[in-house]
């Protein structure tokens, strides 16, 4: 059974002034695919994800991402992804009812919609009792639970996950995974970057990045073999300690926090 | 011992950030405080940093009381806070010169304990801290807490955020440090960290779970653990959960952790459920607990 491709990148690359940060990528991801986007700080990963977004347009190279051109679609793919970040993701001074409804409304869907959906994820998440609480009140573990289920609301085709589980406890980060599988078992793509590499395990697929470019990419259990490793991490040590020098390392790095800014800056569909 | 805390309490209004915590680091120590977001590991560090003071308890560093000899304390200890607190319009070099002044020293006369460090940087010392890298930025927090030779250090999450191979780095330099006599007191999520500690304090909610070797810690789960996998993770997980059985089920890595709740637990009967489940390639082996095991138990 040939699944539909929901992103394909080729050779899509972005340059900042003379440094690259994101070089040539290539590569696929299916329909219903947990997908791993793996790299040091400062690989490129965040830029990557920027393009695949829709908020950075690419130096060359070429992308679809839900059946839309990067370059051209990029509102259109901004309408057709959910995306939830660490960093921001829901706002704090807003309830917990308040978000649901803001971001049910950035996505157009119908009063009515947006009303059978917050009962749904309020049921599902057990959020009864702080439906009118700020989310600031909320715990970690919490919040993201309820961003990830935010950024389904509208049913996108896929979802990016940019490091949806650091500083969260043990205990939550697996029942946030556990949303995720399932998630994916409902046909939606999820593409995800983690620090935490026995999450790296449960993806379908990973892709490791190093200065810029894909140095590995394949189902956890066959990147174990091809490196000799026992676990992901393993992997992950031999191929991210790159002998290259710090400089340009520390240049991406510039660049992708100024990203970020611009990030923060941008619409609220560009969360 | 160069921590000594017994019975400090803190709450902010309506939470309890820290409720009733004793424990000592002793000297020379490589201590880990292991727990997520809001167990209360920055508000132990603001007490014993002196930049807070507790409800109720007492607490001392370095063999200084955080309240009454809190100037001493500021001479003897180096702190890096988890949220990056430098100048960030100074220099590298400016901003290690500035700390070392406002101790009464200089980066000459400290040169040999973060030379390891500093050299790192040293390429980039006139650019300034705002630009730095992650990477870099976290190295020149640690020159700046270490440039006036202090007794005790504490780090408050210097890995968050950070790649596994930048994690594994900053840990051999901590151990490195340890063996120059610095007592270390170091907080992180990554429960993994935690083996590389003398020992651990595991925490949540404001109150301590455990306090040991991370060796003693494991011996302390109380079930037998099996490795499972299956050819579908998300239907493994479901049916494990829906087993009449099941103590616990945790995916880790490649596999689920399960403990079952009978003594006479035999895996072939729970093999014989999968299949029932049309789940295929099932493996069911016994396997070692974790840190995070423990962790997760303790914290039921």
């Amino acid at each position: 059974m040939k699944k539909e491709n929901v992103i394909q990148a080729k050779n899509l690359t972005k340059k900042f002034g003379d440094f690259t940060a994101v070089d040539a990528i290539t590569f696929e991801v299916g329909q219903g695919e947990i997908f791993g986007f793996l790299g040091a700080n400062g690989a490129g990963k965040t830029t990557a994800m920027k393009m695949l977004i829709g908020i950075s347009i690419p130096t060359s190279g070429a992308a679809e991402v839900a059946n839309f051109d990067v370059f051209t679609q990029a509102e259109e793919i901004k309408k057709n992804i959910g995306y939830m970040s660490q960093k921001f993701a829901l706002y704090d001074d807003l309830t917990v009812k308040e978000n649901i409804t803001f971001y049910g409304g950035i996505y157009g869907l119908s009063r009515e919609r947006i009303k059978e959906k917050r009962c749904q994820l309020v049921e599902e998440l057990g959020l009864q009792e702080v439906v009118d609480e700020l989310v600031s009140s909320l715990p970690l573990g919490w919040k993201q639970k309820l961003a990830f289920s935010v950024a389904l609301l509208h049913e996108p085709k896929i979802i990016f996950l940019d490091e949806p589980t650091g500083g969260v406890d043990p205990i939550t980060r697996r029942q946030f995974w556990e949303m995720i599988y399932k998630t994916a078992n409902d046909g939606t793509t999820v593409f995800v970057t983690t620090h935490y590499m026995d999450e790296a395990e449960y993806c379908d697929r990973v892709s490791i990045m190093v200065n810029g470019k894909i140095e590995a990419l394949d189902t956890p259990k066959k990147l174990k073999e091809q490196f000799e490793a026992e676990t992901m991490n393993d992997v992950f040590l031999k191929l991210a300690r790159s002998p290259s020098p710090a400089l340009p390392k520390g240049k991406g790095e510039i660049n992708s926090n100024l990203n970020e800014y611009e990030l923060k800056k941008s619409s609220p569909l560009g969360r | 011992m160069s921590i000594t805390i017994s019975n400090i309490s803190k709450s902010y209004k309506e939470v309890n950030a820290l409720n009733n915590i004793s424990f000592e680091v002793k000297k020379g120590e490589l201590f880990g405080l292991i727990g997520p977001d809001g167990a209360g590991k920055t508000t132990l560090f603001r007490i014993l940093t002196t930049l807070l003071i507790a409800d109720e308890g007492e607490a001392t560093v370095a063999g200084f009381d955080v309240v009454n000899d809190y100037k001493s304390i500021r001479n003897h200890v180096g702190y890096m806070p988890g949220r990056f607190s430098l100048y960030q319009d100074l220099t590298v070099e400016e901003n290690l010169n500035f700390f070392a002044t406002i101790f009464g020293t200089t980066i000459e006369e400290n040169y040999d304990l973060i030379k390891d460090i500093y050299v790192q940087i040293e390429p980039f010392k006139n650019r300034r801290a705002g630009k730095l890298s992650g990477g870099m930025k976290q190295k020149l927090a640690l020159s700046c807490a270490l440039i006036h030779k202090p007794k005790v250090l504490f780090l408050d999450e210097p890995t968050t955020g950070v790649d596994p191979v930048s994690r594994k780095e900053f840990w051999e330099m901590l151990k490195r440090l340890q063996q120059k006599g610095i007592t270390i007191l170091v907080s992180t999520p990554y429960m993994d960290e935690a083996a590389l500690c003398d020992r651990i304090a595991l925490i949540q909610d404001g109150k301590i779970l455990e306090i040991d070797t991370p060796e003693e810690i494991v011996k302390h789960y109380p079930k037998t653990l099996y490795n499972v996998r299956a050819n579908k993770m998300y239907e493994l997980i479901e049916n494990l959960k829906g087993y009449e059985h099941q103590y616990s089920v945790y995916p880790f890595g490649e596999f689920v952790h399960y403990s079952d709740t009978r003594a006479d637990f035999d895996p072939e009967a729970l093999k014989q459920y999968l299949e029932a489940k049309k789940l295929t390639d099932i493996i069911i082996e016994i396997t070692e607990p974790t840190i995070e095991d423990t962790f997760m138990e303790l914290a039921k």
